[in-house]
Parts: C-alpha cells; structure tokens; sequence
C-alpha cells in the first residue's frame, strides 16, 4: 500500500483529519454516537451474565499475560532478525539477497495457521524419531507447544518486517550515507548510527500498523494448546455454556490492547519526527 | 477399515482417489479459492462504498466508517470468525423471528464468505479511499462542470482513475484474503489447511501433507503475484512518470 503515488495536495488532505483536536468529540452527532455507545454498553452489562469473570479472573489475566509475552518477545526477535533480511536485500550479494527474498516470499505466500501446524505438527513429529534427543535436556522443551509457537511467530515477522525494512534501508537518501563516508566513518558505524536510525524513524508509522498485525495473529497458537488470552475464553465458554459475553469481553481486550499500541506508536512518532 | 499407510509411497498418499489424500486435498483448494474470490468481490464493494462514505461530506456516515475500519483492523481475525460464525446466525434468527420471517440456515461456506468479504471490506475502503485522493481534483471538476450525475462521475471518471493506484494495495488485499481463508479450519470448515491436517493425521505423515499444502498455497500466491504484476504494467501504461 506504500507505492500509491500521492499528490501534495492529497497528502495535505490525507494528514488534515488525524490532528488530534479534544473539542471535536463534542460535535453534536459525536455526543448522541458516544451517548448511543454508552447505553449500549450499559445495557449488555445489565442485561448479560458477567457473573463468569469473578470466577475466571486469574486465567484471563495468566491469558493476557501469555500474549502479551508472546506479541514482545516473538516481535523484537523477528525485528532483529528482519534487519539482516531487509539490509542483504539492498546491498547485496547477490546470492544472500536472493535467499532473504525467497524467504520472504515463502513465509508471506502461506497461511500464519499452516506455518504454525507444520511446525508442531510436522517438525514436531520428527524429534521423537531421533533417540539421543529423547534422553537430552532439550526433551522436556522440545515437548512443550511453547518453542513452536515462537518459532513460527517469530520467523513471520521476520519476513513480513524484513520487506518493510528493505524498503526502509532503500528509501533512505543517499546523500546522507555519503557524508557519513566523507566524515570517514566505518561502514558498520553508519548502519548503526545513520542508515538504521533513519530506517526505523521512517518505517515507524508501518511498524506500528505490524505490531497491531502480530497482536491479532496471537490468537493462531491457541490451536496447539498454548493457553492465550483466546483459548482461556475458548475454555470458558465450553465449561459456563455462555455463548455472547466471553465473546464480546474478549472482543473488548483486543481493541484496548490495539488501542494502546496505536497510542504508543502515535507518541513514539512524533517524538521522532524528521525535521 | 484399516489402510497401511505407512508402507505407502509418496505417490500413492497422494493420488487422487480413496487410499491417497490428493483429491480431499484439491477439493480443498478449490473451497478455499472460491470462499477468497467472493470475498474479495465483495469486500471489494464494500470498499467502494466506504471510500465514499469516508470522502463524503456528511460526517456521520464519516465516523461510522471509520468506527468500522478501526474496529476490523483492531480485532483478531479469529475472534471476528467466531463471532459471525456463532454469534451471527442466531442473532439473525432471533430478529427474523421477531419481525415474523422464518428462519434461515446459514451453512458454514456462507458464514467463511461473509467473514472474509466483511474484513476484506474494511481494508479495502482504505485502498481505495487513499486511490481516490491522489486523482487530480481537476478531473472530477471537469465531470462537474459537464454536469455528469454523482454515479456517472464514479463509474467512468473516478473508478477508473483510481484504479492503476489501488492495484498495488488490492493485490496485496488479495493474498490476504486467500491466506486468511485458512483460518475458517479452526471452526472446521474442510478448506485446504484443515484437509491437510485431516489427512496428515490419518496417515501419520504430518510433514508431507501440510508441506504440500504450503506449496499449494505458495503456488497461488506466485500466479497471482505474476497476474498482478501483468495488470499493474497494462494499467500504467498511459499514465506519466515525472
């Protein structure tokens, strides 16, 4: 969605709306909206069983704990990863980037869900084949869904960051690593301290989009048995019978944790505004 | 009856008919493609609609699609599948009982299509929303000044025009729609990953069948990628490179 041409004045247009102005909440159709949204929450919380989430508290806090766990860790280990996969791909060698971009296109080509059941399922059914491994100190980990599960979110976002970071790496202006050559700086220290920077800075506002992506992709590992913020609501609603409210709770902590890392984001970029 | 699978070759599980799995497997992939096309489609109206619902003057209709766009974006995939697929039924019902209809059935392909066509519309109301503002201003006042009615306007000058913006970000919604077809396995509906799991754990040869699977999915995702590369090149043709 990056390469769509925009003009000035549809740029102009495009940034207008997402000022943030506390005053137009209080436009008269946005007040009965608001007042219309409230009534309706009032009234799923009058008219519906909640009686479950006294009972259920600590496996949904353990649940939210486990995605948040999961959405960090899995994100800023494919990010390191994405580094190497999006920089090899702008300078070379050729037969590196060629490998950076098939595996791109492979990870991006299928389905997260597959990714993940090859994984546990398919990966998984080789180790106990091999013999040493059973009797090694890996076995106990190897048995759990834990390692699969990071493994296949983590190698996502390494693909899907590492396009992002291709496109980052190349749109920064040459210009500006050609000073960072005359001032005879080491190629290591200009990625580190331009060419990186700069990428980041300007692919911060996608990034931000990626993680929301990630968080929403969370949910996949509760169908090898990890126990996340979706299957505790699965188990829920298999042991009360209750059909609608673990739905609409759960459907409420998703859009609060976007909520929060769109805000994060927001902050983070325009305390990083290129001048 | 008992099938020895394990003393089969590759070829053999894969055959196309009863001991190999390689018809349940296409039939699949037929399912899952027919579910991303009619979503995409529709998603695709929808998108049409919510661009200019987005870009009109009437602020209400602005919040509400926004409320729609945001919310998709914001909510699992999964959790969305979920609530269509159990929630929306019955809801449905229960109001057509209401106002005195009959019920109505709706079956589990109807259910994924709607699914995907309702998060696909989300994104692609954004795609093409940010197509329409990069068409010149100056065209669409031409077509005023002619004095085209609104839905002349649409279909010959503003459709059109945004067309050779939106392809980059519609292919993309394309590949999302027939990887997000996968997820229609967890509430079990037999599309291509939930019939190569099935087969996988008849035969106990879990890598081979959800490898190939993979593959056929990767060979739908190249194909597409090469035809919308093709229509990304016919569509720009006319246009200037400054």
């Amino acid at each position: 969605m990056d390469n769509i041409p925009s003009t000035p004045t549809s740029l102009a247009a495009k940034k207008a709306p997402q000022i943030f102005r506390p005053f137009t909440w209080l436009m008269p159709h946005r007040v009965i909206l608001i007042g219309l949204v409230i009534y309706l929450i009032s009234l799923l919380i009058n008219k519906l069983d909640w009686y479950w989430i006294e009972e259920y508290q600590d496996d949904i806090l353990i649940g939210l704990w486990r995605t948040l766990v999961l959405l960090v860790t899995t994100f800023v280990t494919g990010f390191i990863l994405a580094i190497p996969i999006g920089l090899v791909q702008v300078t070379g060698p050729k037969y590196l980037a060629r490998l950076a971009q098939s595996f791109c296109s492979v990870i991006r080509g299928t389905p997260l869900l597959l990714q993940i059941w090859l994984i546990y399922y398919g990966i998984g059914s080789i180790f106990p084949e091999i013999e040493w491994l059973r009797d090694s100190f890996l076995w106990p980990y190897l048995t759990d869904a834990w390692p699969y599960a990071f493994l296949a979110l983590t190698l996502s976002v390494a693909a899907y960051e590492g396009e992002i970071m291709r496109g980052a790496f190349a749109g920064v202006p040459k210009g500006e690593l050609e000073a960072a050559k005359a001032f005879g700086m080491s190629p290591f220290k200009i990625l580190t301290r331009i060419w990186l920077p700069r990428a980041i800075q300007r692919s911060l506002p996608v990034i931000g989009g990626e993680v929301i992506l990630q968080l929403k992709a969370t949910p996949l590992v509760a169908t090898i048995t990890l126990i996340d913020t979706y299957a505790v609501f699965s188990k829920i609603r298999q042991e009360t019978y209750i059909v609608y409210e673990p739905l609409l709770f759960m459907t409420g902590i998703y859009l609060i944790l976007a909520g929060i890392i769109a805000l994060i984001f927001n902050r983070l970029e325009k305390k990083n505004e290129a001048h | 009856m008992f099938i020895d699978y394990q003393s089969m070759s590759i070829w053999e599980l894969l055959a196309f008919n009863a001991p190999g799995w390689g018809g349940t497997l296409l039939k699949g992939l037929a399912l899952s493609l027919e579910i991303a096309i009619l979503g995409f489609l529709i998603g695709l109206l929808i998108g049409i609609f919510g661009a200019l619902g987005k870009l009109s003057k009437n602020i209400i209709s602005r919040d509400l699609w926004a409320c729609y766009t945001t919310a998709v974006r914001a909510i699992p995939e999964l959790v969305l599948i979920l609530l269509i697929y159990f929630a929306l039924p019955s809801a449905l019902n229960s109001l057509l009982n209401a106002i005195g209809f009959e019920e109505i059935e709706i079956n589990a392909f109807i259910a994924g299509v709607l699914v995907i066509s309702f998060v696909q519309g989300a994104y692609a109301t954004e795609v093409i929303r940010s197509a329409m503002m990069a068409i010149p201003t100056g065209q669409i006042e031409a077509a005023h000044a002619f004095a085209m009615p609104k839905f002349k306007i649409l279909y010959r000058i503003s459709l059109p025009a945004m067309l050779p913006h939106a392809l980059p970000g519609l292919s993309n919604l394309w590949l999302i729609a027939t990887k997000d077809t996968a997820l229609l396995a967890v509430v079990g509906f037999t599309e291509l990953t939930l019939a190569a799991r099935q087969a996988a754990g008849s035969t106990k040869e879990q890598l081979l069948f959800l490898s190939v699977a993979g593959l056929l999915y990767l060979i739908i995702s190249l194909l597409s990628d090469v035809f919308f590369k093709h229509l990304i090149r016919r569509a720009n043709k006319g246009q200037m490179h400054g």
